[in-house]
């Protein structure tokens, strides 16, 4: 805390505007004393002696000469062991703890610590008195979950340390002296297993950044074969309200193979955090076999919360995501919805009387956005192991319409594009990811020329089908419309997933690469079927049998005996492999 | 506050927004100005050094710059006691029946949301014994939904029915933007339905001054908080947001705030969630469920009010032609509920939905001309004895009754191979004649 003290000349909302002496930062944390009470705020913009400042609270109650002391530091988020299943606030105050000091509702002006101050780790050194390090590099280890967390040098150290002590193995508290450092003019400095780091500064203590090329599994048969995501990748989920944006990132956050979850449920509904909080200790990961709870963090500011912190949340989550990607962890962060922070920074813009841009949203949106995503990466660590941050973002756009400028910000900086479509959720095809429009760069998890050929099939089933709209059945050549079945069927037993299910919402690689091949061979192959009628019949019968093959173990007895009554009903129309099938399935072999 | 502070110079007025030059003055707290058409309490919006704006409850019309300004030392605020339950107020809190003003256990408006951690999960019904809701969408105690109408529906019919029908300790009404007669309607209805006692009424009608309207909502949820950490299951009742968004952007505009979309303020979105969040079931404590109609201009769901608001609730109900569509309305609660009620609930909900839709289509072949099939013919029977009886909004059937008539609508029009259900629910609940 500086000596810095300032004055409240102007209230607008959440816009305070304070004269101050002395020198304050961009960015720079104050405090505005109301009565009792102070409330958390950001400098935004400086002009002159006044310093205007957005307060992470209620402004109600505010006075001009009301007090305001400057901290000197900017929004910081607290880095150390016992991150993993806390609950926070955009602020990255455990809401548990909350709870307890403040009962029902969440006070104004009421913060805890991010870190138990209390509790013991177990810290194992790994540097020895004498060791040169850097930032970054790290010093020792406790575990913590699943996971051996590392204990860093400060990232914002700058050049080389000397270790000048150690303590030995036991149990410390996060805020303990673990170990001294001196720099290079051999100034000390105390390190415990705690720190803090500014949010909107991404953490560059890497190597060197590596391109994305592997593939994260979500499980979902969509994604992970036709709009793949790779690990330290980006993607966006638009969709107008009612799609299953957020059942689709709850999903991912369940069944994704990375090691650390982090969700920002950022302006969005309290209910949707409450059901991840009672459902995720109920449920373990089957490769740990430890709740899930234990390898999540939440970050939550719903939508009632004050606008100021949910601008914030995006970046505290981020920033927690990066540090565990440090420890050589593979993390996803999930945010929901970005549009919401979009709004929070045009609600700030607004106030501040910029420019507005299109739809009023700030000029500096693209590049705010694309800031963002920019922090996730596969990167290669000092020690070098590899860690990584996708970053997978919902977009909610006004009226469902693409056009809008969160959406198209979103686009220009994303890695895949998982667009939603009303028409899919309101025929309650789920996930409602319409395959004509969205795409993504990264590899899938099947072959790419299979994939090309399964997306040829849907798009010239959608052409007939729109054509059959106009000259209706009758007018439809045979050989088309058994196209436009063999798309239905693609879409109904591959795209479509039933998340309630546990056998079908799980659908690993393997089991995806080995139904793409049944499915290229099905679509791939020419029938004996005489008449609409028969057609119909035939593919309704496969679907039937296919969908419920998909709700069975891969290769259990079931399995296995429901693919050779897929094979008898094949065998049956007489189906005759393609020229271009048999390509496929030999090359991918 | 010791001292209340009287200022007798107003500087400016604009629309309902007045300044004064005054200092010590807090945000958001309240005045009392004195015209010479009576008194009307004002809340400050804005200030700017010694500036200070403020929002004119009863409108700028008729305010002289000497008009005398009088600060009050605290913020909006509404009385919570038990003698609430039959009353009816307007946007300021001052009674609009004949009853007695009520000054006791002042309680602050528009507080801090609930601690996510201290909510459960939604998992109890809330029966309201109308079929298209608790069959087909049902209502879930802590649920925030709007009724998304055009104008001219019945959707005060529709909200007074909830009113008296629905299972609820409690309800709170806000109206805003009301015509007078519905007014008089929902009181007609509520103590004709023997449900005034339990109900406390916020009204703005429209004829009364824009920012009452903005209060609404505040003091409407204020109050249904209380009553929920009383543990009480209180239902409260808004209509039409619509006129809230409209309220909010009159003077957004007047104040010069630049508009994001169609005029409506950046905000819309979080002033509208800070409403509907409010919407919880205490751990340990009451819940408050809360149902709003939206009225969608030219039946536009993409314009920004219906938009926001589907974005922040979870689901909504879409009145069409009197009637709560089966399609487009959707309760994203009801499977956390539609599983404990009884066996055949969600099954049957399906089916018939399923055939529904079936005799959608057959309609449309029928209106072009096509021939009917046996079937057809069933599906366009099914169809019209499903919207005489189940979704007409007149009738009054608890679940179980319902789900009955269900039954007995399929078996009046189909065989029970027909109808898609697994045949180990057709054996137990097909009617036996």
């Amino acid at each position: 805390m500086t000596e810095n003290k300032g004055k409240v000349v102007s209230i607008n909302g959440n816009l305070v505007s304070v004269e101050f002496d002395g020198n304050v930062s961009m960015n720079e944390i104050c405090f505005v004393k109301v009565g009792n009470t102070t409330l958390k705020s950001e400098v935004i913009r400086i002009r002159g002696k006044v310093a205007q400042v957005q307060v992470y609270e209620m402004t109600d109650g505010i006075k001009c000469g009301d007090e305001v002391e400057f901290t000197g530091d900017m929004l910081s988020a607290d880095l150390g062991p016992g991150l993993l299943g806390q609950i926070y606030d955009g602020l990255q105050n455990p809401l548990p703890v909350l709870a307890e000091q403040a009962g029902w509702f969440l006070e104004r002006g009421v913060y805890a610590e991010a870190l138990d101050g209390e509790k013991k780790w177990a810290f194992t050194p790994t540097a020895r008195v004498g060791d040169t390090v850097r930032a970054g590099e790290y010093i020792g280890t406790v575990p913590e979950g699943p996971f051996t967390h590392k204990i860093f040098v400060p990232f914002y150290l700058l050049g080389n340390y000397t270790v000048k002590s150690i303590v030995a193995a036991g149990e410390y508290t996060v805020k303990e002296t673990v170990a001294v450092l001196s720099d290079e003019r051999g100034r000390e400095v105390p390190v415990s297993m705690s720190f803090k780091w500014p949010v909107k500064r991404a953490i560059n203590c890497y190597s060197e950044r590596l391109a994305p090329v592997e593939t994260m599994e979500t499980k979902v048969r969509v994604i992970d074969s036709f709009f793949p995501v790779a690990k330290g990748g980006t993607y966006c989920i638009p969709g107008p309200f009612g799609a299953g944006k957020t059942v689709l990132q709850h999903t991912t956050s369940k069944y994704a193979d990375v090691d650390i979850v982090i969700i920002a449920a950022c302006g969005e509904r309290a209910g949707e955090v409450v059901e991840t909080l009672t459902e995720f200790p109920e449920l373990t990961d089957p490769k740990t076999g430890r709740s899930l709870m234990e390898q999540t963090v939440i970050i939550c500011n719903t939508s009632s919360m004050p606008v100021a912190s949910r601008e914030a949340s995006v970046y505290t989550a981020v920033t927690l995501a990066e540090y565990y990607r440090q420890m050589g962890l593979h993390v996803l962060l999930l945010a929901d919805s970005t549009s919401r922070w979009a709004q929070a920074m045009r609600e700030m813009s607004g106030r501040l009387e910029e420019i507005p841009g299109e739809e009023a949203f700030p000029a500096y949106l693209e590049s705010y956005i694309a800031a963002f995503y920019e922090r996730a990466g596969y990167v290669r660590l000092p020690d070098g192991s590899t860690g990584s941050v996708t970053i997978g973002g919902t977009v909610s756009p006004a009226g469902g319409n693409f056009e809008e400028p969160v959406t198209q910000a979103t686009l220009k900086v994303v890695g895949a594009f998982h667009g939603l479509s009303r028409d899919r959720s309101d025929a309650r095809k789920y996930p409602a990811i319409d395959p004509l429009i969205s795409w993504s760069k990264y590899g899938s998890v099947i072959d790419s020329e299979k994939q090309s050929f399964c997306k040829s099939i849907l798009q010239y089933g959608d052409e007939i089908g729109s054509m059959m709209k106009v000259v209706g059945e009758e007018g439809t050549a045979l050989t088309d419309y058994i196209t436009y079945l063999k798309a239905e069927m693609l879409d109904a037993v591959y795209l479509q997933q039933n998340s309630f299910d546990l056998v079908d919402a799980n659908c690993a690689t393997a089991r995806q690469r080995y139904v793409t091949d049944k499915l290229v061979n099905i679509l791939g192959s020419n029938y004996a079927l005489e008449s609409k009628d028969d057609a119909r019949g035939f593919f309704n019968r496969l679907r039937q049998k296919f969908i419920d093959w998909n709700y069975v173990e891969f290769e259990s007895e079931a399995f296995r005996k429901l693919e050779r009554e897929i094979d008898e009903i094949y065998e049956k129309g007489e189906g005759k492999l393609s020229s271009i099938a048999e390509k496929l399935l030999k090359e991918g072999e | 506050m010791s001292v209340n502070k009287v200022y007798n110079r107003i500087e400016s007025i604009i629309g309902n927004v007045i300044t004064v030059r005054a200092s010590g003055v807090a945000y958001k707290e309240l005045a009392q100005i004195s015209t010479r058409f009576g008194k009307s309490l004002a809340q400050v919006n804005k200030i700017d050094g010694d500036i200070v704006s403020l929002q004119v409850f009863a409108g700028g019309q008729g305010i002289s710059t000497g008009d005398e300004v009088r600060f009050l030392g605290h913020e909006m605020r509404v009385s919570f006691s038990e003698d609430l339950l039959g009353r009816i107020f307007n946007g300021s809190g001052e009674p609009r029946d004949k009853g007695p003003a009520l000054t006791e256990n002042m309680k602050a408006i528009g507080g801090p949301s609930v601690n996510p951690t201290r909510r459960i999960l939604a998992n109890r019904m809330m029966r309201t014994n109308i079929p298209m809701i608790d069959v087909f969408n049902t209502l879930v105690v802590s649920q925030k939904l709007p009724i998304f109408s055009i104008s001219g529906e019945p959707y005060n019919q529709l909200l007074a029915r909830i009113a008296m029908q629905a299972e609820a300790d409690v309800i709170v009404l806000g109206g805003m933007g009301l015509k007078y007669d519905d007014f008089l309607y929902f009181k007609d209805a509520l103590s004709k339905g023997g449900a005034l006692s339990k109900t406390v009424m916020f009204i703005h009608t429209a004829a009364d001054p824009t920012v009452e309207c903005m209060m609404i909502p505040d003091m409407v949820l204020a109050v249904a908080e209380q009553f929920a950490l009383q543990n009480k299951d209180v239902l409260v009742l808004l209509t039409d947001m619509t006129n809230f968004a409209d309220a909010m952007k009159e003077i957004a505009i007047t104040q010069e705030q630049v508009p994001s979309n169609r005029g409506y303020p950046g905000d819309l979105y979080s002033q509208l969630a800070s409403r509907y969040e409010k919407a919880v079931d205490f751990a340990d404590s009451g819940s408050v469920t809360v149902l709003a109609v939206t009225t969608m201009p030219g039946d536009d769901v993409t314009h920004p009010v219906p938009d926001n608001t589907g974005y922040i609730t979870e689901g909504q109900y879409y009145l069409k032609g009197g009637r709560i569509e089966p399609f487009g309305s959707l309760s994203r609660l009801k499977q956390n509920v539609n599983n404990k009620t009884r066996k055949d609930h969600r099954t049957l909900m399906d089916a018939m939905i399923r055939l529904y839709s079936s005799y959608n289509e057959t309609l449309e072949k029928k209106n072009m001309g096509f021939s009917m099939s046996r079937w057809d013919e069933k599906l366009l029977k099914y169809g019209e004895l499903f919207e005489d009886k189940l979704m007409s909004l007149s009738v009054n059937l608890p679940l179980e009754a319902a789900l009955d008539l269900g039954w007995e609508i399929l078996a009046d029009c189909f065989e029970k191979d027909e109808t898609g259900i697994k045949s180990d629910l057709t054996d137990e609940f097909w009617p036996k004649n």
